[in-house]
């Protein structure tokens, strides 16, 4: 099929960016869509141009480095599709001969642009650096099966770790909140035995650190779940509300 | 070229494994207290690199760090959280035995020797065997989300046709929460400062001073500068090679640049024809095609594979009739069937579509077909099986594995090869480290399914970090800045390489080469290998090379960032190892493990070892520009574990 594609090109953190348009004739319906962009880089490179950078790795849905704006959409996926993907999972047969199809970074204050489609998302390095761990040093664990954990908060706990760090839920949201995120790693820790002794602490720096970096506030308008590829849960932001007002209750300020 | 094998230098004795005296058992206990200790004081005068943030990385660099050493840890992805380790479905192994069936420290070190067609050092697979239970209790404790029975207990399967359940699992996401666990422990080290990240970073070169790894030279991705680290030791942990053959279920960014690097600085290579080839992957859609996607080995549990008897059926799958298939592992294989370990499944489907009788469109796959089972147990029991996985192939193919077969088609998934390293860990340029799928050590010349994440972090979390201390106490290193010769040699070295690679300005891509390159590895020393075959690629790819090298445009400049050039400098790399990479293959005329050569087969097409000419490590070291490498032989010996032939009929 043939597409034109509308597509940020910025080069560097530095300068304005704008949009710009390019054609391709003969899209296979069986191609993903980075496939797709690899496509017109090959061309643009026959052509003496520069390709176009956009982050990836995986290629399949874990890794979490694709990061795309699709036709307005965080990912692309608000179309007739059957699950939560990420953009290196949606493939050509979604979209329609003749589409202008329009591809932009995350936009975010706490997310700058590098070049191209490319972000830097150290910010949510920082904000599990600030809290999002369990302290446990290497050789000190006692027996796995010690501390026998209930299968249902396993599972939610699994539920919240499964977040891939794409920084999705940031690129949707209206405010560029980043409490998806940070809500999906205390609902990961908190939900386990060993998780608790620094719970309040954790929720106080992390929430911080998110803070420091420029992410905005949560109003409940949802769209970072409606994006999220592993359709982390809205609950795990209430649960880190009302861990934060414990906080305070105790007195407990941060430390980072 | 006839006489190439001939030609090649034997050296033998050169290689001291360093794996001390004593019983089995008892080896990694002595050593630990031989070992000499760094006074605590002491540890944060010492710097120490680690290329690497995935599951051996991670780990190492974090324990090191708590340790006290100052570290520097370097990616080349945005965040250390996604290295492919995450990537990583089924699960890990540990011999906790905690479902009572027989399992052992001394089970699993039998199982990984014979699973990895007895081409494995001892004394490191015990010593993998014995921490493997550490591993497990330090993930619980760092929080990772392990599967877990209705009493609170941690659950378990068997995987990979091992006959015990020693696999822990985190749903479909074993490696992404281990490497995160890892990840975590890694940002409280950085946090706490002992620890310093370089995102967006990667290695270019290694920098040997007085013999010793002293330092790296890094390319900043993002603004192109080249710049070189020091430090008193260096471990690389930089993941596997698979890339070479341009599709295989590794990231994009997969590469053998850091390990290629420190072979060309005296880091000798072991074994680099030992590569795993995965059954269940979904076969390529077309030329676009850029990567290739795992479905779990466990559906073969369900599943049931054929093809069309007739290789010129052109009906649709359920159009054909059930005395017209053919269901060939069922029929060679009646006991194990299906299940058959992944060397055999592949090669079979390699058999079967290279006589034409592949299925789909470009006729490149098998029919996985779930008819059968989801009439005997009903949809809604497949569906809680494999849900996720049905909807993955559903979003990748456009088909439905509920209504019509999967297609699926082997694909490289794995690397044994990698640096040669002793006991220690430690490369044969002291000072560097080599760990987790990077190095050679622990599987042979076959890996075991749910072994590659244990390794990882039993080399990071177990290992590194006390073999890292006996060195740094006995190294008598040198003062040096970044002012020395060997360090502005190296950088100059890489400078040049880019400059280079930016001016040639030619007709072709860079990936149209990593692609043409991978087809030759791939057709060559791939699934089944001949010594024909390993000749044409011996002969193709320093022609694809030599093109490479006149015909190459790749766009930008230097400093900037430039992903094409990043491309460029990996591709460079493949296109040099992938020529030792099909020496070691055409050397080793027997079979064993991922290596098959149809000359060494058994009567029944199964693979033949030739324990009397090639019970050794083949470690290639490095004899200069255009020169043939020098083959370095350690013998191996099995005391522990008898000397046996696979079979599965
Ligand atoms: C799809 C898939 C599924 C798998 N499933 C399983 C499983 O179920 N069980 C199992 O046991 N094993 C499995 N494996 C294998 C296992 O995941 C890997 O062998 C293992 O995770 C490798 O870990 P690592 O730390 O050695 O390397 P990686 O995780 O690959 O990390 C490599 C690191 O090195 C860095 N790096 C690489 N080159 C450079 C450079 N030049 N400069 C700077 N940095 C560099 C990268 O940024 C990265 O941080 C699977 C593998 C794949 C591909
Ligand atoms: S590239 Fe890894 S999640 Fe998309």
């Amino acid at each position: 099929m043939k597409l034109t594609l509308r597509v940020w090109r910025q080069k560097n953190s530095n300068t304005q960016g704008q949009l710009e348009d390019h054609q391709l004739d003969d899209v296979s319906p069986d191609s993903s869509f980075l496939e797709m962009i690899d496509d017109l880089n090959e061309k643009l490179t026959n052509e003496g141009k520069e390709p176009i950078a956009f982050d990836h790795d995986c290629r399949e849905g874990i890794c979490g480095m694709c990061s795309l704006v699709v036709n307005g959409v965080a990912h692309g996926q608000d179309r007739e599709l059957i699950k939560a993907v990420t953009i290196c999972q949606l493939h050509m047969r979604n979209f329609h001969g003749g589409e202008t199809i329009v591809l932009e970074p995350w936009r975010a204050k706490g997310f700058p642009i590098l070049k191209d489609l490319i972000v830097d998302r150290g910010a949510f390095d920082r904000i599990i650096q600030a809290g999002g761990f369990i302290s446990v040093g290497t050789g000190s664990a006692p027996d796995a099966n010690a501390s026998p954990i209930p299968k249902k908060n396993a599972d939610i706990a699994m539920d919240a770790a499964a977040c891939i760090g794409c920084g999705a839920c940031v690129a949707a949201c209206p405010n560029a909140s980043a409490m998806l995120f940070t809500s999906a790693k205390m609902g990961n820790l908190n939900h386990l035995p060993q998780g608790q002794t620094e719970r309040y602490q954790r929720v106080v720096n992390m929430v911080t650190q998110m803070d420091k970096e420029g992410f905005g506030a949560c109003t409940n308008m949802g769209e970072c779940e409606a994006v999220c590829p592993k359709e982390i849960n809205l609950d795990f932001i209430a649960q880190m509300n009302k861990d934060l007002i414990t906080a305070a209750l105790k007195g407990i300020g941060p430390t980072v | 070229m006839k006489n190439i094998i001939d030609q090649i230098k034997v050296v033998e004795g050169s290689l001291n494994s360093a794996v001390p005296e004593g019983r089995i058992q008892d080896v990694w206990d002595n050593h630990r207290f031989n070992m000499k200790l760094v006074n605590p004081a002491n540890k944060r005068k010492f710097n120490v690199i680690v290329v690497g943030s995935g599951l051996a990385g991670g780990a190492a660099a974090a324990t090191m760090g708590e340790l006290g050493y100052n570290v520097q840890c370097f990616f080349y992805q945005d965040s250390a959280r996604r290295a492919h380790s995450v990537a990583a479905q089924g699960g890990i192994n540990a011999a906790k035995n905690y479902q009572n069936d027989g399992d052992s420290i001394f089970r699993l070190f039998y199982d990984t020797v014979k699973g990895g067609d007895y081409r494995s050092r001892e004394a490191n697979v015990y010593r993998l065997a014995q921490v493997s239970n550490n591993i497990i209790d330090q993930c619980v404790a760092q929080g990772v989300p392990f599967a877990r029975e209705y009493g609170g207990a941690l659950d378990n399967r068997s995987f990979g046709g091992a006959q015990v359940s020693r696999t822990f699992y985190a749903r479909g996401q074993t490696g992404q929460q281990l490497l995160l666990g890892a990840y975590q422990a890694l940002s409280r080290q950085a946090a706490a400062g002992s620890v310093k990240l370089y995102p967006r970073t990667e290695m270019l070169d290694l920098i040997v001073i007085n013999g010793q790894a002293r330092g790296i030279v890094t390319r900043n991705m993002v603004t192109g500068e080249i710049k070189s680290y020091l430090a008193d030791a260096v471990v690389l942990a930089t993941g596997g090679y698979g890339n070479l053959y341009y599709l295989s279920t590794n990231a994009m960014g997969c590469n053998v640049t850091a390990s290629w690097r420190a072979y060309k600085r005296g880091a000798f290579f072991a074994n680099p024809c030992y590569v795993q080839i995965h059954p269940t992957c979904i076969p390529p859609a077309g030329e676009h095609q850029s990567k290739l996607t795992l479905m779990s080995e466990s559906l073969r549990n369900d599943g049931r594979i054929w093809v069309p008897r007739n290789p010129n059926d052109t009906r649709k799958a359920n159009d054909i009739p059930e005395a017209e298939r053919y269901y060939y592992l069922e029929e060679k294989y009646p006991s194990f069937g299906n299940l058959v370990p992944r060397d055999v499944a592949s090669r079979n489907a390699k058999t079967v579509v290279d006589e034409g009788h592949g299925v789909g469109e470009l006729k490149n796959g098998v029919y996985l077909d779930f008819a059968e089972s989801i009439g005997r147990l009903g949809a809604h029991i497949i569906k809680e099986r494999y849900g996720n996985l049905f909807d993955m192939y559903t979003s990748i193919t456009g088909e439905d594995p509920y209504k019509v077969p999967m297609r699926i088609y082997p694909a490289i998934h794995y690397t044994m090869g990698g640096t040669w390293v002793d006991y220690n860990l430690q490369t044969t340029i002291p000072g560097l480290f080599s760990i987790g799928e990077a190095n050679f050590s622990d599987h042979g010349a076959n890996r075991l399914g749910a072994s590659a994440l244990m390794q990882g972090l039993a080399d990071g979390y177990f290992v590194i970090p006390y073999t890292m201390g006996n060195y740094l106490a006995q190294a008598k290193s040198e003062k040096v800045d970044t002012n020395h010769p060997a360090v502005r040699e190296a950088e100059a070295g890489v400078n040049e390489r880019m400059k280079k690679l930016l001016s040639i300005n030619g007709k072709r891509s860079v990936s149209s080469f990593h692609r043409e390159l991978g087809r030759v590895i791939w057709d060559n020393v791939g699934m089944a290998r001949t010594d024909a075959g390993l000749r044409t690629a011996l002969k193709r790819i320093p022609e694809i090379r030599a093109e490479f090298w006149e015909n190459v445009r790749v766009p930008g400049s230097a400093d900037d960032l430039n992903q094409s050039l990043e491309m460029a400098g990996r591709v460079v790399d493949f296109l040099e190892f992938g020529e030792v990479m099909a020496l070691d293959a055409l050397h080793r005329a027997e079979s064993c493990g991922g290596h098959f050569r149809e000359e060494s087969q058994t009567e029944e097409g199964e693979a033949l070892r030739d324990d009397e000419n090639f019970a050794y490590t083949a470690a290639w070291e490095y004899a200069g520009e255009g020169k043939m490498p020098i083959l370095n032989k350690e013998p191996l010996t099995f005391e522990y574990v008898k000397l046996t032939q696979r079979s599965y009929k």
